[in-house]
């Protein structure tokens, strides 16, 4: 059975100050275990502040999260980028590849923030790759990509050093149909892997058949589908 | 290449534009800075130039003489009492001095004479091309620089003219010899030199001493400063050292050429900090995403500082190989302009320095970023 890999507890988040303060979060409790959740709601109803908070680039103002057993609370910046370094991947609605290398760089650059040089990061480059199914593209600079082609490398990069939670924001937003079913089918796919938890933020509701677990929230706030008492979300294998 | 290199090297040269204006920045800097110092490394050995090929292990100069130059007469006589100090193998007198050269169309033009007995040892034209230097030991032959056959209205050996109404024949060409006052040296034997200069016959101003195999430099100059305390026994190290002292700090010519040496490396640290700032800015979401994906401040510093020094290294190429033309095209003025291996060195220390420094500004944005900003966008 797999351990929860992120969990949220009564987890709130204040943005703003004076006037402009808004309540974004309020007592969150959430338990990421394996498999894809979809975590869905409208505009501004606090799913892009849940995934930061979840990736470790946010703390909240309230409530405690722990990312692989390691608590945010009180961490500083470099701490939450360590946390993020050894435990999440990111994958972002506007792909954020650096134009100047090409996509196999893009891809081996988070290894390289690791510390994994050599050899043996291009092969693991390599490897990752072809699993995005991309391995003719590796000397190709971002320009050169189609849209879904460059979300499929910001994929590999996110799964590169084999993290064990991918956060996608939106990862379909900026493309066509087809191509935002094809991302979805390769999320989905590292999704089923072992010990592994991908949280896709969307508004797009054609894409919950890719899901084992749906979240939706609205005002910052989950509402209770799976539990009808709580606001607790065991996905597929967690705790 | 590592790829935080290939990061930082693609970074700058993405915008061409701006890192060509980097580099014409951190030349501009360099290039001045460079010859700031060369001149002052040149007028320095300018300034010495005598010192330096004079054949003395002692100098005797009047108390307080500040240069070579420094015209202070003394008594013969001492140099007699030098003579009979312990150590002390053979005391030549010099003479220096200003005069007027007759031109040929009428006109005078300032000389500055400098006289000693060559076949005693003293200060002897060098790099002699035309004639010899033995010749000097005639009454009223001298030594000229061709380069100022010019200046002086001669065009070489066999060339008469007057100093100071004398009879005066050209018997000895050197090239190179060129006076930083801009005044031509003559060289004259020092009976002639006293002439030409209208100073007594037991006058010198300053005495050349060498010493016995195996004498003790400090214990003679001492023996010296104490029989004779009107007078100072300085080595030619410290000969060398008062002059500069008193040429480049004395004068103000040495804070001059700092101060400008100052404002190019102000100006370049400027330049190359605001290229760093508007680069590091324009790729300030890449740097976010780095931070998203749980990169290192140090990483995103590493990129900054690697751009910084690929610019330095870049420019300090350019920049030195157009001081090694500037040195070159100088070499044969009055002021040459020179730059040593130290000096070299130096530089491109300075250089990276001024690089790495000006990274601070692009540094304390990126210290400011925060991930989440790549998720707004």
């Amino acid at each position: 059975m797999t351990e929860s890999l992120i969990q949220a507890r009564n987890v709130g988040k204040t943005l703003g100050h004076g006037a402009g303060r808004v309540q974004a979060l309020k007592h969150i409790d959430l338990s990421l275990g394996g498999g894809l959740t979809l975590l869905m709601g409208p505009s501004g109803s606090g799913k892009t502040t849940l995934l930061s908070i979840l990736g470790g680039m946010l703390t909240p103002s309230e409530g405690t999260v722990q990312i692989c057993g390691r608590s945010t609370d009180g961490a500083d910046a470099e701490t939450l980028a360590e946390i993020r370094r050894r435990h999440i991947g990111f994958v972002f609605q506007t792909f954020h590849l650096f134009p100047t290398l090409t996509a196999a760089e893009n891809v081996q650059l988070a290894l390289d923030v690791r510390g994994e040089r050599g050899a043996m990061a291009r092969a693991r480059t390599r490897e990752v790759m072809t699993k995005v199914d991309l391995a003719h593209k590796c000397d190709a600079f971002p320009r050169q990509l189609s849209g879904g082609e460059q979300q499929r490398v910001a994929i590999a990069r996110a799964i590169v050093a084999e993290p064990a939670a991918i956060l996608a924001d939106e990862p379909t937003a900026a493309l066509d149909g087809a191509n935002g079913q094809a991302i979805m089918a390769l999320l989905a796919a590292i999704a089923r892997e072992p010990d592994r938890a991908v949280l896709v933020v969307t508004h797009d509701a054609r894409l919950t058949g890719f899901a084992d677990q749906v979240l939706r929230i609205e005002d910052g706030t989950l509402l209770p589908e799976a539990a009808a008492s709580s606001n607790v979300y065991r996905i597929r294998g967690s705790a | 290449m590592a790829l935080v290199a290939t990061l930082a090297s693609r970074n700058l040269l993405q915008d061409r534009l701006r890192f060509i204006a980097t580099l014409i920045g951190i030349v501009f800097s360099v290039v001045l800075v460079m010859v700031q110092m060369g001149l002052y490394f040149g007028f320095g050995r300018m300034v010495t130039t005598m010192i330096d090929h004079a054949p003395a292990d002692l100098w005797i100069v009047s108390r307080g003489t500040k240069s070579f130059e420094d015209l202070s007469l003394m008594n013969t006589q001492i140099g007699d009492r030098v003579r009979g100090i312990q150590g002390v193998a053979d005391v030549v007198p010099v003479i220096i001095g200003f005069s007027a050269w007759q031109l040929p169309g009428g006109g005078m033009t300032p000389i500055f004479v400098v006289g000693s007995d060559i076949a005693a040892g003293g200060i002897a034209p060098w790099n002699v091309v035309e004639g010899s230097a033995a010749a000097l030991s005639t009454a009223g032959r001298v030594a000229v620089d061709k380069t100022y056959f010019g200046r002086l209205g001669v065009t070489g050996i066999g060339a008469k003219s007057e100093i100071r109404g004398l009879p005066a024949e050209v018997a000895a060409v050197t090239d190179g010899i060129r006076s930083f006052t801009t005044t031509p040296y003559v060289f004259a034997n020092l009976d002639s030199a006293r002439s030409f200069i209208g100073l007594p016959k037991n006058s010198a101003s300053h005495f050349l001493v060498r010493l016995k195999p195996g004498a003790d430099v400090a214990q003679v100059q001492s023996a010296i400063q104490s029989t004779l305390p009107k007078v100072e026994a300085l080595t030619p190290a410290q000969f060398r050292k008062r002059s500069r002292s008193f040429w480049l700090f004395g004068t103000g010519a040495g804070a001059a050429l700092f101060a400008g040496a100052m404002l190019g490396v102000i100006v370049g640290t400027v330049i190359v900090a605001q290229t760093l700032y508007s680069s590091t800015k324009d790729h300030l979401y890449e740097f976010a995403t780095l931070r998203a994906i749980g990169c290192s401040k140090g990483y995103i510093y590493t990129v900054i500082i690697l751009q910084a020094l690929i610019s330095a290294i870049l420019g300090f190429v350019i920049a030195a190989g157009m001081g090694f033309g500037v040195v070159a095209a100088t070499a044969k003025t009055s002021l040459p302009i020179v730059i040593t291996p130290e000096l070299l060195a130096a530089l491109f220390l300075l250089t990276v320095a001024m690089c790495v420094g000006s990274a601070v500004a692009a540094i304390s944005r990126v210290v400011r970023l925060d991930p989440v900003m790549v998720m707004a966008r």
